[in-house]
Parts: C-alpha cells; sequence; structure tokens
C-alpha cells in the first residue's frame, strides 16, 4: 500500500492505495471524482487527462503514489464557482458534445493547449493537438470551433485585465 | 419559432453535467457493498471446453464468487435470442445456435463469457481471474464468412448446417434476371463492406444489484434501450418477472447501435448479485469490448446493374454474404435482410431488384446493428455501383443518377418501400454548388502540378427512419412493435415532465423535445424536464436507434401534448366563461382569443389539481399519455461530396473537403441535426479511410485496441460543409424524417469514389489506409 497525499482542486487530501493503483482511478473510487473517465487500456483515448502541477496528464499513464505531493485541477475544479470556465461555456455554446463521455478530457486537453498557445490557435494545430483524445460522436468539428473559440475569449480576456492593471 | 422553440438553435440543457464532471454513467454508479466482477472469456475461437476448476481462484484475497455456466443453467437462466425471426427462401425458419450468457460445453469466438469472477476491488477479480483453470480442446476455426460456407469448413453450430442460418430473398428474380439479359450495358462488381467496431468512448458496464427484503433486482446498465432490456430479461431469460426488475440506462456515453442489444454481462451481473448476495459491478476494458461488443457490416456481395440505352437502370441484381457471427445477437437478422436489401433503390427508379441474402455463422463476434444498420451497406452497393456504371458509360457521375432520379411521389419501389416525399435533384444541387464541383477540374490540374492526385466522388443516400409501423415489422418477422410512448405531466405549479420511451445517449433529447413543449405552451425551456432511461419512472418504451426518436419519440410526445392542451383548453373556458373552440394558448398565458381575457399558464394547472372549479363531469389532474405507432418509415436523404487528394509517394489520403447536403424534413434543433451529420460523417470516413476489424485465420481479432484499430483523430477529418434542403415528411405530425445515421451512410461511397477517381482504378477495399493506396498505385504502374 502507498500514501498518497495530493491537492485535488484546492483541497488538501491524503489516502492510502494499492501500489498499483493509477490516479485515475484514485481520483474516481478514493475521492469520488467521478467526471474523469477511463475510455480505454492503453492511454490513447484521453477520456481521463487532467492537470498535475499545471500540464495536462492523462491520469490513467500516472500511479496515484507517483503523483503525490502534486497539485491536480479535474473537471470538477475548472470553473470558477458557478461560473464556467470559458473552455467549458464554448463547449457549451458551439455544442462541441454529445455523449458527453470523453469531454472532459478534451475540456482539460483544451485548456492546457490553450495555455500553451498564448499566441492563439489555429485549426490546424488544435487538430494536431487533439492527437491524444478520441471523441466518437461529434467528428471532432465542433469541438475545434469550441476550442478556437475559448481560445479568442480567453486572449481578449487576458488583453482586457493587462489593460486593466496599466 | 421563438427563441427556446421549434426550430431555434438551443444550446442543450444536459450540457450543463457533462462539462463539469457532473454526468452519472453506469461506471459511477456506488451501491453499499457493491463488488467487482470480471470476466474469463475464451482465448480461443472455437474449443470444447473439458474442464473448469474455479477452486484456486475461489480462494483468492478479496474474492466473493465464482461462478460457472453450469451454475447458471441449473438456476433456469435461458439462453439470448434473435428477435427477429426470417424464414429463408424455402420456407424454413432461420437455423439458431444456442447462446448461453456464460458458455458451457463449446466456446464459439475468442471473448465468449465463460467465468465471472467477483471480488472486492476489480485488481482481485483481475487477479483471480487469472488463477481459473479452463481446458480447452481447440477446434479448427472460421473467420471469413465466404468460407464459411463451403463444405467441410468448421461448423459454428450444430443447427446451422454449413454455417447457413439462413438463405433470403427480395424481390423478382426471373424480371431482374430478364432486364439483365436484354441490357444495354451491364455494370458487374463485387463489393466489400468491412467489418467495424462501433467504439462508443463509454465501455458497456452493467451494475446489477439484488435485493433480498424485497426480492427486487436493479440494473444499471449501458442500453439503448432499457425497457426492451427488461422485456427480454424477463420474457426469455428467466432473470426476474418485470414487476421485479427495473432497469436503468442513467447518462450513456454513446451507443452507435452497439448498446441496443442485452449481452450476456448485464443477465449474469443480475443473477450474480442473488447468487453471492452482493451489488456486481461490472465495466468492460476498451480490448473486452472489442472482443464483445457487437460489430457492424461485414458483407460480401456480388452485384450487378443494368442500363438500357439511354442509360436507365433497368435491373439490380445483388447477392450478399452477410457475417453473423459466433451468435445471433438480438437484431442481427433483420440487417442484413429487412433494413438492407429494403433499400436497394436508393434514390432510383428501378423496375426489377433481386436481393438474395445468405447470412453465416463464423467464429468471430457477433455482428448486429452499427449506425445506419443495412442502410451504409445498402447505399454503398448502389452508389459504388453507379460510380463505376457512370465511369463505364462515359458519363458524368451526377448525369447518370439525375436520369434515374425519382421524382414523383409516393413511390413505391420493388422492395417494399413506399417512399413518401423527397427532392433528390435538390440535394444534389446543393451539393454541387456547395462542392464547387465546376471547378473540380481547375482543382485536379493544379494538384497534378504538385505531384498530388485528385479525385472526387458523389454518394446520393437514402435510408428508411423513423422504426417502423408496428404490423409491418410484426409481418416481417419482428418480434416487438416498433411505437414509442410519452407522457407529458403538468404540474400543479405548471413545469412539465415529458416521459419518453426514447432514450438520449448524446442526441441531446432533453433539449429537443423539451423544445416541443415550448413552443407548445410558450413556457420556458428551464421549467420543462425530460425523464428517459428508468423502467421505474417511464412505463414501457422502445429505446433509440434507427433515428426514431424524432420521428416516432417526438410524435407520441405531440399526440400527449394534443391532449394537455385540449384538457388545459376546456379547463380555462370553463374559468374564463368562453368558447373552448376561441381557447388560444400562447406565451406562457391562456387567451381568450380577440379579448383580453387571459389566464397564466401556472394558474390553469393549478385549477387542475385544486378542482375547485372544473367543468361538470371532468377528472382532477392535468397528466395525459400517448402511444405512437407511425404509418409509414420515414425517407431522409441527400447527397454527399467529397473531394480527396493523395500523395503518391506515401499514399495518404487527405480530405481537401467534405459536403452534406440532406433532406431530413422538418428540423427542431439544427445546432443538433449538424452536430449527428458531423458525426456520422467521421463515423463513415473512418470505415472508408482508417476502421477495419482484422481476425487472423485462427479468429484471434489482431485489431482489439486503440494501439491496433484506426479510430477516426480530430487531424484525420476536415471541418464539415453541411445544409439541409428538406421536404417535410407527411407520415408525423412534425414533418421531421431523422438524422442520427444518414452521416454513416452517405458517406463511405463518397470517400471511395473520390479515391478511385484520384487513382484511376474501379476499387479498392475499405479502409483505403496509406498502405492501401500505396499498394494500389505501385500495382496500377505496373
Amino acid at each position: 500500500m502507498s500514501d498518497v497525499s495530493l491537492t485535488v482542486n484546492g483541497k488538501r487530501v491524503s489516502g492510502s492505495a494499492e501500489d498499483r493503483t493509477l490516479l485515475v482511478h484514485f481520483l474516481r473510487e478514493h475521492l469520488g471524482l467521478t467526471g474523469t473517465h477511463v475510455g480505454c487500456d492503453t492511454s490513447q483515448c484521453g477520456a481521463c487527462v487532467v492537470h498535475v502541477d499545471g500540464r495536462a496528464v492523462k491520469s490513467c499513464t500516472m500511479l496515484a503514489a507517483q503523483a503525490s505531493g502534486s497539485t491536480i485541477v479535474t473537471i470538477e475544479g475548472l470553473a470558477d464557482g458557478a461560473e464556467l470556465h470559458p473552455v467549458q461555456a464554448a463547449f457549451k455554446e458551439h455544442h462541441g458534445l454529445q455523449c458527453g463521455f470523453c469531454t472532459p478530457g478534451m475540456i482539460m486537453t483544451a485548456t492546457d493547449m490553450i495555455a500553451r498557445h498564448p499566441e492563439g490557435l489555429d485549426e490546424a494545430t488544435v487538430r494536431a493537438e487533439l492527437e491524444g483524445n478520441i471523441c466518437r460522436c461529434t467528428g471532432y468539428h465542433n469541438i475545434v470551433k469550441a476550442i478556437l473559440a475559448a481560445s479568442e475569449t480567453m486572449a481578449k480576456g487576458a488583453k482586457g485585465k493587462a489593460r486593466q492593471a496599466a | 419559432m421563438g427563441i427556446e422553440g421549434v426550430g431555434a438553435r438551443v444550446a442543450r440543457k444536459e450540457d450543463k453535467r457533462f462539462i463539469t464532471g457532473g454526468g452519472r454513467y453506469v461506471d459511477d454508479m456506488v451501491v453499499p457493498g457493491m463488488k467487482h466482477a470480471v470476466f474469463v472469456r475464451s482465448p480461443h475461437a472455437h474449443a470444447q471446453i473439458k474442464k473448469i476448476d474455479v477452486k484456486k481462484a475461489q480462494a483468492m484475497p478479496g474474492v466473493v464468487g465464482v461462478l460457472t455456466g453450469k451454475e447458471l443453467k441449473a438456476d433456469g437462466i435461458g439462453n439470448l435470442i434473435c428477435g427477429w425471426m426470417i424464414h429463408s427462401k424455402d420456407g424454413t425458419p432461420m437455423k439458431m445456435g444456442a447462446w448461453s450468457p456464460l458458455a458451457v460445453d463449446k466456446v464459439r469466438y475468442v471473448g465468449d463469457a465463460v467465468v465471472i469472477v467477483i471480488a472486492d476491488t476489480k485488481g482481485q477479480a483481475r487477479d483471480a481471474a487469472e488463477a481459473v483453470e479452463i481446458t480447452y480442446k481447440e477446434l479448427k476455426a472460421v473467420v471469413d464468412a465466404t468460407k464459411a460456407i463451403q463444405p467441410g469448413a468448421p461448423q459454428v453450430h450444430a443447427e446451422a448446417e454449413n454455417n447457413l442460418i439462413f438463405d433470403w430473398e427480395l424481390g423478382d428474380g426471373k424480371a431482374t434476371d430478364a432486364a439483365i439479359r436484354s441490357a444495354a450495358h451491364v455494370t458487374r462488381m463485387k463489393i466489400v463492406n468491412n467489418r467495424l467496431v462501433p467504439n462508443a468512448m463509454e465501455p458497456r458496464a452493467a451494475l446489477g444489484h439484488y435485493d433480498k427484503a424485497e426480492d427486487h433486482y436493479t440494473c444499471w446498465t449501458t442500453s439503448q434501450n432499457p425497457h426492451v432490456a427488461r422485456l427480454v430479461m424477463s420474457a426469455f431469460y428467466n432473470v426476474a418477472p418485470e414487476n421485479k426488475l427495473r432497469v436503468i440506462a442513467p447518462d450513456v456515453g454513446g451507443g452507435f447501435g452497439s448498446k441496443i442489444y442485452i449481452y450476456p454481462e448485464e443477465i449474469v451481473c443480475l443473477w450474480a448479485s442473488k447468487k453471492t448476495g452482493v451489488p456486481v459491478k461490472w465495466v468492460a476494458d476498451r480490448t473486452e469490448s472489442f472482443l464483445s461488443d457487437a460489430h457492424g457490416r461485414d458483407h460480401v456481395s456480388t452485384v450487378e446493374m443494368a442500363f438500357d440505352t439511354d442509360n436507365r437502370i433497368t435491373g439490380l441484381k445483388v447477392d450478399t454474404i452477410a457475417n453473423l457471427g459466433a451468435y445471433m445477437s438480438l437484431f442481427s437478422s433483420c440487417v442484413p435482410t429487412y433494413l438492407y436489401a429494403t433499400l436497394l433503390s436508393g434514390q432510383y427508379n428501378i423496375p426489377a431488384i433481386h436481393a438474395n441474402v445468405r447470412a453465416v455463422y463464423t467464429n468471430t463476434a457477433p455482428v448486429d446493428a452499427y449506425r445506419g444498420a443495412g442502410r451504409p451497406e445498402a447505399t454503398y452497393v448502389l452508389e459504388r455501383m453507379m460510380e463505376t456504371a457512370a465511369r463505364e458509360l462515359g458519363v458524368s457521375p451526377a448525369e447518370l443518377r439525375r436520369r434515374n432520379f425519382i421524382t414523383s411521389f409516393p413511390h413505391q419501389t420493388p422492395v417494399i418501400m413506399a417512399y413518401d416525399a423527397g427532392d433528390y435533384n435538390a440535394s444534389l444541387d446543393a451539393a454541387m454548388k456547395a462542392a464547387d464541383y465546376a471547378g473540380f477540374t481547375k482543382r485536379r490540374a493544379d494538384a497534378a502540378k504538385q505531384g498530388r492526385l485528385r479525385g472526387i466522388g458523389m454518394s446520393c443516400y437514402i435510408e428508411a427512419c423513423g422504426l417502423a409501423p408496428s404490423s409491418a415489422v410484426g409481418s416481417l418477422g419482428a418480434g416487438v412493435g416498433l411505437w414509442e410512448s410519452a407522457e407529458v405531466r403538468v404540474n400543479a405549479v405548471g413545469t412539465i415532465e415529458v416521459l419518453t420511451g426514447s432514450h438520449s445517449h448524446g442526441q441531446g433529447h432533453e433539449t429537443t423535445f423539451a423544445q416541443l413543449v415550448t413552443q407548445r405552451f410558450g413556457v420556458p425551456i428551464d421549467s420543462v424536464s425530460i425523464v428517459h432511461g428508468d423502467t421505474d419512472k417511464v412505463q414501457m418504451g422502445m429505446g433509440t436507434y434507427g433515428s426514431r426518436s424524432g420521428a416516432v419519440g417526438m410524435s407520441a410526445i405531440v399526440k400527449a401534448l394534443d391532449k394537455v392542451e385540449a384538457k388545459a383548453k376546456k379547463i380555462a373556458a370553463h374559468l374564463l366563461e368562453a368558447d373552448e373552440g376561441d381557447i388560444v394558448i400562447e406565451n406562457g398565458e391562456v387567451k381568450v382569443a380577440g379579448t383580453d381575457k387571459s389566464l397564466p399558464w401556472f394558474q390553469v394547472a393549478l385549477a387542475a389539481y385544486t378542482a375547485h372549479n372544473l367543468p361538470a363531469g371532468m377528472e382532477p389532474g392535468l397528466k395525459e399519455t400517448a402511444f405512437y405507432d407511425p404509418s409509414n418509415f420515414t425517407f431522409p436523404a441527400g447527397c454527399y461530396i467529397c473531394e480527396v487528394e493523395i500523395d503518391p509517394e506515401t499514399g495518404l489520403t487527405e480530405i481537401i473537403q467534405f459536403v452534406a447536403a440532406d433532406d431530413f424534413g422538418n428540423i427542431i434543433n439544427p445546432m443538433i441535426v449538424e452536430g449527428q451529420v458531423h458525426g456520422g460523417i467521421a463515423q463513415g470516413v473512418g470505415q472508408a479511410l482508417l476502421e477495419g476489424a482484422h481476425y487472423d485465420s485462427s479468429g484471434q481479432l489482431l485489431t482489439a485496441s486503440y494501439m491496433d484499430y484506426t479510430m477516426p483523430r480530430a487531424g484525420d477529418l476536415p471541418s464539415f460543409k453541411v445544409s439541409t434542403s428538406n421536404t417535410p415528411c407527411p407520415g408525423n405530425p412534425l414533418g421531421v424524417k431523422g438524422c442520427g445515421e444518414a452521416g454513416a451512410i452517405g458517406s463511405p461511397p463518397a470517400v471511395i469514389n473520390a479515391i478511385t477517381d484520384a487513382l484511376g482504378v474501379v476499387d479498392i477495399p475499405m479502409p483505403a489506409s496509406p498502405a492501401t493506396v500505396w499498394a494500389t498505385i505501385r500495382a496500377t504502374k505496373h
């Protein structure tokens, strides 16, 4: 058994898990954070993407014990209270989801993608960056649209904040 | 159209829970005392079970039960059934072999469930599953349906000699043969429709809970039709009588057909829960899904199409071998018959059609409906034939299609279907315009200058949706009726709950269905809730597949709304002392037309429940139920155009543009409809370019993970150009046709027609992967 201590969605949590427990299972089964999904066995589908210390990580590729000490954000921790994160809002506005199963991973990947591209995104980049996330419902059309829209909204927001600061 | 009514692009009500991690899928369910199950599955495609030794496994840490097929049979649990009877052309019924939920004597495909192991944790169950010792005697396997029907092939079931389940025909063989004999031109092709794995992103799962005190079972399952699951598990599998069995299909992460069927796992989990006294949850691994979900397609067809001197089609003869896998899944028999051969007239006037279909057992996973179900196979046959014929006849593919289009309605085809409405020229025109078809010659020349091969292909599909008139399908062998139910409950404060027998697993019913109510009564969409997926809440329903939830499910809601509206008007007329015929309901007000007399909607609802002042003899309450049984299928149709560019050095095909022009009848929420088309196209393009389930000759599935089975990813696809040009469906009150499957039906031939156009070849197998394209280019050069 391993002791696991994490900061998840701003809260300190700790527990004990079998050594073989993957981070995704620790989140789902020990912490009850079932928004993070398991869609495959081979780290291909990306339904389990969370942020570990600020980076998008497939939580099925990491042992819970390995993640101990990390700061983790899951889909449940992305919104600011009742206010949706711009990526969440864009997925809703642009119909970027259907069955919703891949959606948490898509949104966590997208927020990381947007953060890594402060210069902005184009369709080809978004499509290339979604290599690790599989959706069977949307044909990606509206996911791409949602991510591009969120990227623009967030860029405008950042500029607005910068102006306010100045 | 209001901002939340019919025709509006209303953002989905259900999205909030999905984008915040609040979706509730079966794997998210936790019941006190719940244990975890792992199935021990056959590693062999065909073998006798000589011995099963579970002693070691039973002694493993955390194990609460290790159960076999013998125990299951001893408890009287029944075999799985196929719910659609097909008779061969000689009049004999289809030859169905037994499918035990846990194999007893013999395993017939890799993945056949043999033993269930239940333990405190999934890890422990997995460990113990490895300790189950099964002694097999391996038998020779057969995976290819064309080989399985040869004399001397391994026999999958004793009941089906030469593995032939049925040899069925539709249409007029003599007239078709005569047309071919007297034709000015005959196009002939062998057409293969590749085997696919549906791959809903949520793997199948089941949680069975037997409550001893109540002698009652609850099953949470990843189902597209929980009521059918309850019906079948009660009536045929002897799990429990219907009043003792509740089936809940909560949020379901995609289905595409694969979650229609009742599989062994949910039956076994329910039975095992009673047997072990604990709730039992099973969630499939992805590889397990690849092995045991019902696969799709897998047809081999020999086709002849006859033309007269004016290039009009005079006859179509199709001989199809359909691989149904190792067992007959719930609706497997209707897919290559009544969902396939009945669509072989396509959008065309064809005076004589004959289809012969042989359905065959093999040592592969069961094959059943996958998005489109028979209709993609029919469309692929027809639209590949039309393309090849156009090239052989030296006419443009568009011209050949136009010449043969059906232009007057209703139109009776020679293969059962009576098309009610359509405008095929309109879709073709719209698609050609959107694709700038006229500019293709220049684009091709420009690409050639870069050393790249451009091609363009079209596909004009039709499908039969809105499954289906109950008496019609009953006469064709269906074991169920295909109506739908709805109940509209107006609460005392005027909020509204709609209970539907349709099931949403991504289609957005919670929004689209609510739009109907908003349109009718002018109440805000937030005051309307759609309830589905629970047999304790909704009395009975037939579920969602075959693009039926719009045409059939929503029509039932409309009928129930009609009744609610009529009663509300009676109450209002009484309260306002007006004539019932003068009452109108709009914007949340119940008014007397042409006066300033009105009541807010909620007051009429409240009056129905206080019952202080109702018309004489009226029962209190405002709640109505309706069952809607359609009078005909609906016939969505459209034209898809695909333009590709191929790198001859690598064989990589890039989709330059994909245009869809559909006729779905009236549309309730265009945003959701477009999303359905996008997703369908992605699956169709996946079939054409990327996807294929491959078994080796010993029956091992070589494509059993996302490392091996190529799912379409964002980088494989372009953004799509979609539009609609709609003719309302005359057969249902909303004039809707259905849109869920069109994308997957219309797109594969468009892609392959484009690739063969680019390469200058007659045919290329699906998936036209880079390796296949590269090899085809090399073979053509020499």
